[in-house]
């Protein structure tokens, strides 16, 4: 929104959101959201300082907790759970966000300028919504009687003669799991990807066309830079998912994968809540770091 | 031009809707301040149960109520899940249903209560291997958090463990069994008969292990002394040399591709060797039974070094009186009176009080369960499958060749912290 239909309104009604029951309006989400996010926020930063023995928090102020996340880290030969963690998450990450990228430019791409019915275009997008509608945990393990070594695909590559043995990489690998998160998290890249490609004027592209603009040309140079902001939102989605989850790694990936959410898991299970934190802490300040360069390659609240 | 008209609308039913939903806040507090329905007195007492959904059995709970009218109100969470409720929330259940392990953590918060044994009736009863460690007068491994060790209290409301026995127990003992690896006979074809085959590279791909590590460590403690490596002194309470030399052992043979899957749960266990996925690997024996009521074979495999034990029990919050209270003990004296004890035998696990429960199965039933026989006709579950055909025998025999041969106990170490930051080094390895 630009600011000049303000300005053009009559005085009286000049920022309307300055009266009273306006800001009667705006309590109820703000408290919702300092309840159930900044105060729970706050305790586990302060959590995170405290010390710990098997069966209760002792409160107190320590860096102990933040210090044994990295010990070993200052070891060159051999690198300390803590790094290897972040870097199989953020090798998932950057795997994921490539490929439902690329996924999901395409099919928006698809919907967006090559159905011509918006009848149609609204249709093939609710269908793409389909696998929305059961469970994240089932859609997943739909996957398993499918990849097993006795599944469906290697009984039909051994039927047809294409491999003797079951291959084995296709269940409890990295392959599974990058698999389960394409499938699971390309419709969020689709969503504000398609969103922003309807509201490219299809003038810009004749004129693209007119000038004499080969198609990569045009995709290159007028389609990607208009669909920033569908393709950052998208981004963020997929990238703080991923980083956070621990559940698809564990199922897909046999439990044998690391990934920073499942230590958090372990720990707070063995009631070692001020680690957890603290681990939780710095996972939040690394996702927070990664939207906030997101951020900086478009202002979303601009474009919105 | 449609732009403009729905602008117009907008303006309408905008304001519409905002004077509205000042007078609904207005008339939600109203509603909310009183008017709450009124307190009857006398209601029919209600204990809520937490405890893994182990023991969590409908039949049980139904049987109860229609005998004393109690209802049972069973809250399932994971074994990890009721210590960290116990520790955080003791006001939000009146009977907990933990492992004898857990007790080293819940029990120094004072948040449980001693259970006077004068008012449990069948208690003299209860098996001495929960009270002095002995199995048919011979005494059983007591590595790693051993019952005996945790089973009294000094007082009612005391926070620390007796040493010898006295009127207060902390848990009186529901379910108990001895576990081993499970194996699938038919892939394998060839005895097993040692811890040391988990690792052996021979199984490459095909062998899992068991993700809780309190547990998974003990299991791999097992196979490390079987491997001839390292004879631990007290397997259940590890240093942390010997906690760096377990997990060591276990992250090698992870490199070099031993493991198929980690489990975390009984279905996933179940689904991985029902699957061939993995043809060995530490396992429950409820599991096995699950995988062989689906038609497919699988040993629960007795092992030349023993068995890694594990008990339930049950306990109550320090804040529970009155008539919660006594129907509580109420109902952990119908536990014990035999019904339940019978039809978790016909399950598979062992019940605390064996007199009664024998009272309450038949012969062929008790011959085959506790005392190693050949089934004199087809086993069935409580609800009706077969689980043994005619002639089968047990695997791992008696009750008293069984449970005599635990090698160790479920445990929770003195460096557990260090333990499990060892046990992500494994996953993440």
């Amino acid at each position: 929104m630009s600011s000049s239909p303000s300005s053009s309104l009559p005085v009286a009604t000049r920022a309307p959101g300055r009266s009273l029951a306006a800001w009667w309006q705006a309590l109820p989400l703000t408290a919702v959201f300092v309840l159930f996010f900044l105060i729970p926020l706050a305790l586990i930063l302060m959590v995170s300082f405290w010390d710990f023995n098997e069966y209760e928090l002792l409160p107190g102020f320590t860096l102990k907790n933040y210090v044994s996340i990295f010990e070993g880290c200052g070891n060159t030969s051999e690198l300390c759970v803590t790094f290897k963690t972040y870097l199989s998450t953020f090798k998932f990450s950057a795997l994921v966000w490539l490929i439902t990228l690329v996924t999901g430019f395409a099919v928006s791409y698809f919907l967006a300028f090559h159905v011509r019915s918006s009848g149609v275009q609204t249709l093939l997008f609710v269908l793409c919504t389909i696998p929305f509608w059961t469970s994240n945990v089932i859609r997943m393990i739909s996957w398993v009687p499918l990849l097993g070594r006795n599944g469906l695909v290697n009984q039909s590559l051994v039927g047809l003669g294409v491999v003797n043995q079951p291959i084995e990489w296709l269940l409890f690998s990295d392959f599974s799991v990058v698999l389960a998160f394409v499938h699971l998290y390309t419709m969020f890249m689709i969503v504000p990807i398609f969103n922003s490609m309807m509201r490219i004027d299809r003038s810009l592209i004749e004129a693209a066309n007119d000038s004499g603009a080969s198609g990569w040309q045009t995709l290159w140079n007028v389609i990607i830079p208009l669909c920033r902001t569908g393709i950052i939102i998208g981004s963020i989605f997929v990238i703080t998912i991923v980083m956070g989850d621990f559940v698809t790694i564990g199922v897909m990936g046999g439990q044998q994968i690391a990934s920073i959410g499942k230590i958090i898991q372990v720990q707070t299970s063995y009631l070692q809540f001020p680690l957890a934190a603290a681990n939780a802490v710095i996972l939040l300040a690394l996702v927070l770091m990664i939207i906030w360069a997101l951020t900086r390659l478009v202002d979303i609240r601009k474009e919105l | 031009m449609s732009d403009s008209f729905s602008d117009q609308k907008d303006a309408v039913t905008g304001v519409q809707r905002r004077t509205l939903l000042k007078g609904t806040a207005g008339m939600a507090g109203i509603l909310a301040a009183g008017m709450a329905p009124a307190v009857h007195a006398q209601e029919k007492i209600v204990l809520r149960y937490l405890g893994t959904a182990v023991n969590q059995d409908k039949a049980i709970a139904e049987k109860f109520e229609k005998d004393t009218g109690i209802k049972i109100q069973y809250v399932a969470v994971t074994t990890d899940d009721v210590t960290k409720r116990a520790v955080t929330a003791p006001n939000s259940f009146d009977l907990i249903d933990t492992e004898y392990f857990s007790l080293k953590k819940i029990v120094p918060t004072g948040n449980l209560k001693g259970i006077d044994v004068k008012r449990i009736k069948n208690a003299d009863k209860i098996t001495p291997l929960f009270t002095t460690g002995m199995v048919a007068g011979k005494a059983v491994g007591d590595q790693g958090t051993a019952p005996k060790k945790v089973i009294y209290l000094e007082g009612e409301k005391s926070k620390v463990f007796a040493k010898s026995p006295t009127q207060f127990m902390s848990l009186i003992p529901t379910v108990y069994n001895a576990d081993t690896l499970g194996i699938r006979p038919d892939l394998i074809k060839r005895p097993i008969n040692s811890w040391a085959e988990l690792l052996n590279p021979e199984f490459k791909g095909k062998a899992a292990i068991l993700n809780i590590p309190s547990i998974g460590i003990m299991d791999a403690a097992m196979v490390v002394e079987a491997m001839g490596i390292y004879k631990y002194p007290d397997k259940g309470n590890m240093t942390k040399k010997e906690i760096d030399l377990t997990i060591k052992t276990l992250i090698e043979a992870k490199k070099a591709g031993q493991f198929r899957s980690l489990w975390k749960d009984f279905n996933e266990s179940v689904n991985l060797m029902a699957s061939g996925e993995v043809v060995i690997q530490s396992m429950w024996s409820p599991a096995v039974t699950a995988v062989r009521t689906k038609g497919i074979a699988c040993n629960f495999q007795p092992l030349k070094e023993g068995y890694r034990a594990w008990a339930a029990g049950f306990g109550l919050p320090a804040t529970l009186s009155g008539r919660k209270l006594d129907g509580a003990y109420e109902f952990i004296n119908w536990f014990l009176d035999g019904w339940a004890g019978a039809y978790l035998n016909r399950q598979g696990y062992y019940s605390a009080v064996l007199d009664t429960a024998k009272s309450k199965m038949e012969a062929y039933e008790w011959a085959y369960w506790m005392e190693g026989k050949p089934a004199s006709q087809d086993i069935k579950s409580p609800n009706g499958d077969v689980l043994a055909k005619l002639g089968a025998v047990r695997d791992g025999g008696s009750y008293e060749a069984r449970m005599g041969g635990i090698a160790c106990w479920n445990a929770l170490m003195d460096e557990n912290n260090y333990m499990v930051q060892k046990w992500n080094e494994f996953v993440a390895a």
